[in-house]
């Protein structure tokens, strides 16, 4: 999953998702703290356009690590733009990798339903970084186990290109075009410390 | 890791990472699909030597909710009636291609002796009086759930330490997360060498869930009285062994308020528990065999979900 917690027990391979590997390279902002929230503003506003047609009758699904806040914060701006409150939900899709057997074990994260449900909305999943398409894809399936959604969308913060599934995402704060060895490492205050989207190596 | 034998093998930070991933697994009881899919195309034998029902059956739910294909083979009605030898039946098992082994066995150690032979991982399910350290991780489940962090948390285990191997695993466990054990029984059945354990010895029962002996006590775990490990007189009469060591409702308000009881299961009402404290709000049975599928769904993952040569 693109800039999760690495925990200590686990590999340091490269990350299949996103390319972040152990090691530390020279990075270079790319997203500043004022440009990551108002690149958050927008796609809030594209939501509110997108959803306002089925009375917001949808619900936001964050994927652990980072698009759990990433979610929260969502639903807070299209709060103060339109002035209704979507639900918040996670997704844990560590069980759904197809990766999983090749690396260490992984910890898991939190799934919670958003209150209400997800039978027959909009749900509206919510990740830092697209990269393969593989997370969103490990989403899908993890979703129709909790149930049947009217529709599927996907928002992303930084869509970095080389896809390997045909997946694309319906919202997207900037299009990052990088090389598949960089690494796109995505800053979330609650989760960092600090706002920021960095990409290292070259 | 590759096996679970002994509770004693866990690090606190595996220990944790067991507990903190059977928390996730925990939801899956609740949904209307219970099938995870990470164990998908892994095979997993259930091999016991000895009777149990919620140790077999929670293994075999675990691995079929993380969509293993589980299979049980009972010592009864198989080869080993017929006169196979342990390590010929184990190995013939074994040879079929299976990915994990859970095994019981009467004999203590021979689990860890099983291990020595196979290839694929082994989980201990109990071995004779020596472990069972699954038992012990769905117990500080079940006592995190209630008392949040179990750092110096103080935990009474009473009754029949000498035959138990969740005695054992519990203490060993329960030294590792930070709580304070203390055992109590008679002298007839607390094993030799007991005071080399990480926990603190008493024969009273009262005087420990009073307080009186070594502090308050947070939570209390009776153990099962095992009639049939027990080949000479190790109490007079079991009226006796009733009135000095069972759970009865005056001792139970010995206990904080707050306090949990534990039982492992079976229990034998009226001897080491009475059905007072068996039936009360503070007993944790039911949620023990709960936490029983949760854990173990976790011990599964973390054994077999990553990738063999970099399984930490």
């Amino acid at each position: 999953m693109p800039g999760r917690v690495r925990m200590p027990s686990e590999a340091t391979a490269a990350d299949a998702d996103s390319g972040i590997s152990g090691t530390s390279r020279p990075a270079s902002v790319v997203l500043s703290d004022a440009d990551v929230a108002r690149v958050t503003d927008r796609i809030a506003h594209q939501i509110i356009e997108n959803v306002a047609k089925n009375d917001f009758d949808a619900v936001l699904l964050g994927i652990p690590t980072r698009g759990v806040p990433l979610a929260h914060r969502l639903a807070d701006r299209i709060a103060v733009f339109a002035g209704v409150s979507l639900p918040v939900g996670s997704l844990d899709i560590t069980l759904y990798r197809d990766d999983l057997r090749l690396r260490g074990v992984r910890p898991l994260g939190a799934t919670a339903e958003p209150e209400g449900g997800i039978d027959g909305r909009t749900v509206i999943l919510v990740d830092d970084v697209l990269f393969s398409g593989r997370s969103a894809r490990a989403a899908l399936d993890a979703l129709i186990e909790l149930g049947r959604p009217r529709a599927v969308q996907l928002a992303v913060l930084v869509d970095r290109g080389h896809r390997e599934l045909p997946i694309r995402a319906d919202y997207v704060g900037k299009n990052l075009p990088t090389s598949p060895s960089q690494t796109v490492r995505v800053l979330l205050a609650e989760v960092d410390g600090r706002d920021a989207v960095l990409v290292e190596g070259s | 890791m590759k096996h679970l034998l002994s509770a004693g093998d866990l690090s606190r930070d595996e220990a944790l990472a067991i507990l903190d991933t059977a928390e996730r697994m925990h939801a899956v009881q609740t949904r209307e699909v219970k099938k995870l899919p990470p164990l998908r195309g892994r095979t997993i034998v259930n091999l016991f030597f000895e009777d149990s029902t919620r140790t077999r059956s929670s293994f075999e739910i675990a691995g079929k909710w993380l969509s293993a294909d589980v299979i049980n083979v009972s010592a009864e009605g198989s080869s080993v009636s017929k006169g196979e030898s342990l390590r010929d039946t184990v190995l013939t098992v074994a040879a079929m291609g299976v990915d994990a082994l859970v095994v019981r066995h009467n004999a203590s150690g021979a689990v860890a002796r099983i291990a020595g032979w196979v290839d694929c991982h082994v989980i201990n399910a109990g071995d004779g009086t020596h472990e069972h350290p699954t038992q012990a991780l769905l117990d500080a489940y079940t006592l995190r759930s209630r008392l949040g962090d179990l750092t110096d948390r103080h935990v009474a285990i009473v009754g029949d330490i000498t035959h138990s191997r969740v005695a054992r695993s519990n203490v060993l466990l329960l030294a590792t997360l930070g709580a304070r054990v203390t055992l109590v029984a008679p002298p007839t059945l607390m094993p030799s060498g007991v005071h080399s354990w990480p926990c603190d010895v008493s024969w009273d029962l009262d005087d420990v869930l009073s307080g009186k002996a070594s502090g308050d006590v947070d939570a209390v775990m009776m153990l099962r009285v095992q009639r049939e490990r027990m080949s000479g007189g190790y109490f007079p009469t079991e009226r006796e062994y009733a009135i000095s060591y069972g759970l009865s409702p005056e001792r139970l308000d010995l206990l904080g308020a707050d306090a949990p009881v534990l039982h492992p299961g079976p229990m034998n009402r009226g001897l080491e528990i009475s059905s007072v404290a068996a039936d009360s709000a503070r007993s944790m049975v039911l949620e023990q065999v709960q936490a029983g599928v949760s854990v173990r769904m976790a011990v599964l993952y973390r054994l077999l979900s990553g990738a063999d040569e970099v399984t930490v």
